[in-house]
């Protein structure tokens, strides 16, 4: 049997060989980097349900699986086969990838405001240049993270978005992930997007699989906000139902700034995202809004942590889950606030639907506030769907089905609110919907 | 010359008996409506007239234990809520539902496309929907800001009940229950609301119309006045008999009704 330490040990070998074949193209400065993240990795090994942090996320069957790298060949999906993942205005800025390598012949880089930068993250590390040196790996914090460890040892490859300062990005920029493989293989997906003074942009992370097949999606996506940024990230998880899915998300806002994200779970075996968000610097505000829907026995975790650094900084946590078959859900928030950080608001709900007796959710809030003049509030609940209102719906003639999709799109719907981006909402309503049992009869909700 | 058409019976219920959980509510209620008819159903609270209503409407947290209802020559008992409604069987309900999450005009054409689909008819898309829809509100002179807003979510008391007779007059039910829709309204908007009935009173439609006030009838006239106590209805007239309870009360006709019953051996 193979234990966690053996894996480890496989993990570290693997690295020695991976980092050889990059080295050549690598900056100076990223070898320390990865090299001190492999070590943490290998100290810590793969957290086990023991960890705290991991109590309702039991990661052995991930662990357990022996993952090869994939072909590197990017060329055997066509744009035919994508086509229908395409997200908001359909000619955006597309960034595509393939098992984890960039597909330069999927992608398309549409005329973009001046100095903005939407590239392969290897080729932005091959020409070291500023932006990355300057924020590559700072704001994931992989000191307690294993897996963000790992990817920091292993990545190389994913997205890199630079919108320089004052310059206004409406389009969404779309970060298409596709898996299609056999084979268990794994992938270090790494996008960093840097956001300069005033700017203001749109961002879609995006991963869909062309068939059912078994991978892991290792991913660290960092995004930093200098003062007065604006900008909208929405993640949409549609794995396929038998990969693995493990996410940190690293969001690092200077003052004035308003960053709102979206996490967005439709697909997966096994998923899990950290989101962490650190207000550094006074009147910055975030949103975070999340949706899962499970079925089967799908497993979703979302970990947040919001850190209030300075004063006048305010947040808003909004996740929701939709519960059926014998899937589990946790959901852990935690809002910490500093020493000092005075006049904080700090606002956190988790709300989940049950649509089945087998389904399972954790919830919990964590608050560590450690200052005297903080508004915070928090609630979680968890609920069923009201038969009262199923009646009052087929007392007018609509079906039982359809009302308990009308229903269950109806909660959903609250969270998708939060899309700003007014094609990509309507777009993932009717993800949404397609994934209700008559939810064709509902279409045209919105 | 015409000739007298002879009257066609909309419902008939035999015998029901209906419990909720093992206590019988309803224990024997028998009532023949006919098309074009106005019936109306008065009683002291806890009688069982919302469940009457209910179990009309289907909900299955009652259980029929004996009797049957006809409706328009079918076994209504067969059919689902949404058959029923499908159907033409419409309730407005004492206690509407509020539903976070799906806008009033979403739900409405929902409904009226459900309604229309099971009658073969065509869907109306959204433009077409809406000039029928403001065509209806007029009835029940309901403000169009409600329309894109949750249904009956924070809606008022008398906006709820308003909603309810717009369902009713964009849905154009045969048979028409109404469950004291008139409760919580002040003069105006009962007003507003015995019109709207009134406009859609016609020889194919039939009303049960459920309350505890004779005022709701000075507006709409009932052909039938039936008194419903502890589950039967013990005594029936015609519009008179609603002045008569207002002014004597239900003490008067349940002394009756226990002077009428025949003395135990
Ligand atoms: N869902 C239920 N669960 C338990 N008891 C119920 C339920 N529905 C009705 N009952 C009981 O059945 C009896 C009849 O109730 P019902 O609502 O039919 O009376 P009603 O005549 O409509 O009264 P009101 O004039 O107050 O509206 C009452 O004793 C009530 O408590
Ligand atoms: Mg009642």
């Amino acid at each position: 049997m193979t234990t966690t330490a053996d894996i480890t040990d496989a993990c570290a070998e693997k690295f020695a060989r991976y980092a050889g074949l990059l080295d050549g193209e690598l900056p100076s400065w990223l070898l320390p980097i990865r090299e001190a993240a492999l070590a943490q990795f290998t100290k810590q090994g793969f957290p086990t349900v023991r960890d705290e942090e991991w109590r309702h996320t039991n990661i052995t069957p991930l662990a357990e699986t022996e993952f090869e790298s994939a072909d590197p060949d990017a060329t055997r999906v066509s744009p035919g086969q994508i086509r229908r993942f395409r997200l908001g205005a359909g000619n955006e800025t597309a960034l595509v990838f393939v098992n984890g390598y960039f597909a330069e012949h999927l992608s398309d880089v549409a005329a973009l405001p001046k100095g903005v930068r939407v590239m392969d993250l290897a080729k932005a590390l091959a020409a070291d240049l500023p932006a990355v040196r300057n924020h590559y790996a700072r704001y994931a914090g992989i000191g307690k993270n294993a897996f963000a460890a790992l990817n920091t040892a292993f990545a190389g490859r994913g997205a890199f978005v630079e919108i320089p300062r004052g310059a206004m990005v409406e389009t969404p920029i779309h970060l298409l992930y596709v898996s299609c493989e056999e084979e268990p293989t794994v992938a270090h997906p790494r996008n960093l997007i840097v956001a300069g003074e005033g700017s203001q942009f749109r961002v879609i992370e995006h991963y869909v699989a062309l068939d059912q097949g078994v991978y892991f999606n290792n991913v660290v996506t960092e995004v930093v906000a200098a003062e007065n940024v604006v900008g909208d990230h929405c993640k949409v998880i549609r794995e396929s139902n038998r990969a693995y899915h493990i996410a940190t998300l690293g969001i690092h806002q200077a003052r004035s700034s308003h960053i709102s994200s979206q996490t967005i779970c439709l697909g997966g075996a096994l998923v899990r995202n950290d989101i962490n968000s650190v207000l550094n610097g006074e009147g910055a505000h975030c949103d975070l809004d999340g949706l899962y829907m499970l079925g089967g026995k799908q497993h979703a975790d979302n970990h947040l942590r919001v850190e209030h650094r300075s004063p006048h900084t305010s947040s808003r946590e909004f996740f929701r889950g939709i519960l059926d078959d014998r899937s589990q859900g946790v959901f852990c928030g935690r809002i910490i606030v500093r020493p000092g950080a005075q006049k904080i608001d700090a606002k956190q709900t988790n709300k989940n639907l049950l649509l089945s007796d087998r389904a399972q959710i954790n919830t919990k809030p964590q608050l560590e506030i450690l200052a005297d003049d903080v508004k915070c509030t928090h609630g979680a609940t968890i609920g069923q769907i009201d038969e009262d209102a199923i009646f009052y719906l087929r007392s007018r003639g609509i079906s039982e089905d359809a009302a308990r999709s009308l229903l269950t799109y109806a909660f959903a719907g609250e969270s998708l609110a939060q899309v700003r981006d007014r094609r990509l909402r309507a777009q993932l309503e009717q993800l949404v919907l397609s994934r209700l049992p008559n939810g064709e009869l509902l279409r045209g909700l919105a | 010359m015409i000739m007298q058409q002879q009257k066609t019976s909309m419902l008939e219920i035999r015998d029901l008996h209906a419990n909720v959980e093992d206590r019988e509510i309803l224990k024997g209620v028998n009532l023949v409506v006919n098309a074009g008819e106005v019936h109306s159903i008065m009683g002291p609270n806890g009688s069982g007239k919302s469940t009457l209503a209910q179990v009309l409407a289907g909900r299955d947290t009652y259980q029929v234990t004996r009797g049957e209802i006809i409706y328009r020559g079918r076994n209504l008992l067969d059919m689902s809520p949404e058959e029923r409604a499908c159907e033409g069987v419409f309730l407005a309900f004492q206690y509407p539902v509020e539903i976070p999450g799906v806008s009033t005009q979403y739900f409405l054409r929902a409904a009226l496309n459900a309604v229309r689909w099971h009658r073969d008819e065509e869907e109306l898309d959204a433009i077409d929907f809406l000039k029928f829809l403001k065509q209806r509100m007029q009835i029940v002179e309901m403000d169009e800001g409600l329309l894109t807003r949750a249904v009956n979510e924070g809606f008022s008391g008398g906006e709820k009940k308003r909603n309810e007779v717009l369902q009713m007059a964009v849905l154009e039910p045969k048979l028409a229950i109404m469950d004291e829709t008139d409760s919580g309204l002040d003069i105006d908007a009962l007003r507003i609301v015995a019109d709207g009935v009134n406009q859609l009173r016609s020889d194919e439609r039939a009303f049960i119309v459920i309350t505890h006030y004779q005022r709701l009838l000075d507006y709409i006239v009932p052909d039938f006045v039936h008194v419903l106590v502890d589950g039967r209805i013990v005594k029936s007239g015609d519009k008179t008999l609603a002045h008569e309870l207002e002014e004597r009360g239900y003490s008067w006709i349940e002394q009756q009704t226990v002077t009428e019953q025949p003395v135990a051996s």
